[in-house]
């Protein structure tokens, strides 16, 4: 598949999320030593010496896994989630706590739970003030990535 | 390095986990925009007709309708979409900064078609969306607790909307520094005015703690860079919670 690798290599230079040293070790690999940086929604892993990424995992539908203490995984999404070896990313961190924070921060670095955030604070704040947030609805771009696509209907605003 | 092969300073070719961008192609999460559109092939190349489906950030494009994989994705994070000059109608082109990136020119069938593309591609950042559903959380906070976290914003309710920050709002990007980790660049050369303005890209995030509250500068700054949608989103709840 193309992509438009020049772009996701100037996005690996952007501010990350989060950034570490971590031990990784890909499908049937050696463990490595290498920078992983997280920005959006991808991993970007680099030798711990390099300015250009070896590599980048888009984390859309995959799985965080906890393996032994202080040890995660990232395994590829699959058709019902069965886990492929061949696609799993396997990390290891210095500490217990350090495991908890990446598994927390990749657990909300994708677009899909982005989506599913923006539909959960719609409907409390529905629920708090009784109407719809009418700013969102005006702007569009709440409808739009509220997960109702392209055939969205627009409904009128609330009471008020 | 395989011998006899020129020096190349440039890097070898990044690994990607192309099946897993094909699996989030067609997988069952929403579609965020769908549509035939003409794509042209490089600078002097013809244009092909494939079939496109925006989701999240990203810009799958596809042999036709029916196939199961596609040819090929423009990972949008970081572009500005603007309309373009060309040959063909109802033509936009989304672009990047960078001095050897590529403009991607595409032409939809009709000229809603082509409105609906520019709006849908507009918002498809995960940096913009992040951006609204932490104005939400923090909407959402203030409208629950009260003593909860406060908004990073004084208090005092003016009558105007927006009352923060005081800076004008740049319309063109020479007033903000074009770098990547500044604001985004907003185009000056287009002049795209279709109806209700797209918001301009977000900026890029700066390197704040990801769990903490938002320090008031970094938010403010970002709030300058983001638009008037999100300025007319908090005067909106503002006003409403000023009436009894």
């Amino acid at each position: 598949m193309r992509y438009n690798e020049k772009e996701l290599q100037a996005l690996s230079r952007q501010p990350a999320e989060m950034a570490a040293e971590l031990g990784m070790r890909g499908p049937k690999k050696v463990l490595k030593r290498r920078l992983v940086k997280l920005v959006v929604n991808f991993l970007f892993y680099f030798r711990t010496d390099e300015a250009e990424p070896v590599g980048a995992l888009l984390l859309e539908r995959c799985r965080v896994i906890r393996e032994e203490p202080g040890a995660f995984s990232i395994s590829a999404p699959s058709p019902g989630f069965i886990e492929d070896p061949e696609r799993k990313y396997h990390f290891e961190c210095s500490s217990e706590e350090q495991c908890q924070e990446w598994m927390e921060a990749l657990r909300r670095a994708s677009y899909e739970f982005m989506r599913r955030s923006l539909i959960f604070y719609r409907n409390e704040i529905r629920k708090v003030t009784g109407k719809v947030c009418a700013g969102l609805q005006r702007a569009g771009a709440g409808l739009q990535v509220a997960g109702v696509g392209c055939r969205w209907q627009r409904q009128s605003s609330g009471p008020g | 390095m395989a011998p006899g092969s020129p020096p190349d300073p440039a890097i070898a070719a990044m690994k990607l986990n192309e099946r897993s961008l094909a699996f989030y192609a067609t997988c069952d999460a929403p579609v965020d925009n769908a549509g035939f559109l003409y794509k042209k092939g490089g600078r002097h190349a013809a244009y092909h007709r494939r079939w496109f489906v925006l989701r999240g950030n990203m810009l799958f494009y596809f042999e036709d309708a029916a196939s199961r994989e596609p040819v090929g994705v423009i990972i949008l994070e970081g572009c500005t979409v603007e309309l373009v000059e060309a040959a063909e109608e109802f033509a936009f082109a989304v672009r990047f900064a960078g001095t050897r990136a590529r403009t991607y020119v595409l032409a939809a069938e009709s000229q809603a078609a082509m409105e609906g593309w520019v709006k849908a591609l507009s918002r498809a950042s995960f940096d913009y969306l992040r951006l609204v559903v932490r104005e939400l959380e923090q909407q959402l906070a203030a409208v629950r607790g009260g003593g909860g976290m406060a908004l990073p914003q004084p208090q005092s309710l003016p009558s105007a909307p927006a009352p923060v920050p005081a800076l004008p709002l740049p319309r063109r990007p020479s007033a903000l520094p074009p770098k990547e980790n500044g604001c985004a660049v907003w185009s000056t050369e287009a002049t795209f005015r279709p109806g209700p303005e797209p918001p301009p890209p977000p900026p890029r995030r700066r390197a704040s703690a990801p769990h903490g509250p938002l320090d008031v500068a970094p938010f403010a700054r970002l709030h300058e860079c983001y638009g008037q949608e999100i300025r007319a989103l908090r005067g909106q709840w503002l006003s409403s919670r000023v009436q009894p």
